[in-house]
């Protein structure tokens, strides 16, 4: 089997407002299986954790009100969680959901009515599907909190090399 | 850790000060090339004082620098100060990357196997 054109390139994000964030990539596959893959347990556990480390942990209960529960383990051996609450699902359109991040010490963690929403699209054109994630959070800190958590996760990996690399030096 | 703290905040900093649109606008304008405020005013369609206050924030972050040419005063692009600004993006741009890459993969299985449940359904 020849390779596949799959990969569309990395995602774009841009920052629309103060309190926003935008990721859009465009999938080469029709929206109701990107739908899938973003709501079915076992296939989500398949990609979301990226190759940042491993999945033990899927929990979908997908209706407005239920709630989901993401746990990876990063290569560094340190846990990292996700839930959140689904506010509205439009089969293979739409779900906007919260998302909490459960690392954050007690004191500074957020009441829930103040977590960051979610709101994912699904749009098809001509068999594929561009997928927009608008990240809503309530203050420009929170927003800048969560980009920033990108850069400590990759700070994190750089920090496992560098150890690997110093225990290969003993 | 202390490093990481330190580099937070400045980034931060940087990054509020472009996140205010017609400061990135302005950043813009001045990607083209360097400019002086009158230039910046008439392509802005802002009063000047406006556009000085925007202009003091970008240079209170390092994110552009000016200089004196004879009665004008010209700005321009400090790219070096707008780096980490967008490593910062970068960063958590290649998280979802990453994920997509994996979703990726995962979508190609899931439009094989309904490819082979048509031709079996045809059968």
């Amino acid at each position: 089997m020849t390779a596949v054109g799959t990969s569309s390139g990395t995602a774009t994000v841009t920052l629309p407002t103060d309190e926003q964030i935008l990721i859009t990539r465009e999938f080469h596959a029709p929206k109701h299986l990107v739908y899938k893959a973003w709501t079915t347990p076992e296939l989500v556990k398949r990609w979301w954790a990226g190759h940042r480390g491993q999945m033990t942990l899927a929990e979908i209960d997908l209706r407005v009100g239920g709630t989901w529960r993401y746990v990876m383990t990063a290569t560094g051996g340190f846990e990292v969680a996700f839930h959140g609450e689904y506010r509205e699902i439009i089969p293979n359109e739409r779900i906007v959901t919260t998302e909490v991040f459960e690392g954050m010490p007690e004191e500074e963690a957020l009441p829930e009515s103040e977590a960051p929403l979610n709101l994912v699209t699904f749009t098809e054109v001509e068999g594929r599907t561009i997928l927009a994630l608008l990240v809503q959070t309530s203050s420009k800190e929170l927003r800048d909190m969560i980009l920033n958590s990108g850069m400590e996760l990759g700070m994190q990996e750089q920090m496992d090399v560098l150890e690997q690399v110093a225990v290969s030096l003993r | 850790m202390v490093l990481a703290v330190a580099r937070a905040a400045t980034t931060t900093d940087a990054f509020n000060a472009v996140a205010e649109p017609r400061r990135r606008q302005i950043l813009d304008l001045l990607a083209g090339g360097e400019r002086p405020v009158n230039d910046l005013v008439g392509a802005l369609g802002l009063a000047q004082p406006q556009v000085s206050k925007h202009l003091r924030v970008l240079r209170e972050v390092g994110a552009v620098d000016v200089r004196d040419h004879g009665r004008q005063r010209l700005y321009r692009l400090n790219g070096h100060a707008l780096k980490p600004i967008h490593d910062w993006v970068k960063t958590y741009e290649a998280t979802w990357t990453e994920r997509f890459e994996q979703l990726d993969v995962v979508l190609e299985d899931l439009k094989a196997k309904e490819q082979g449940d048509d031709r079996s359904g045809h059968q």
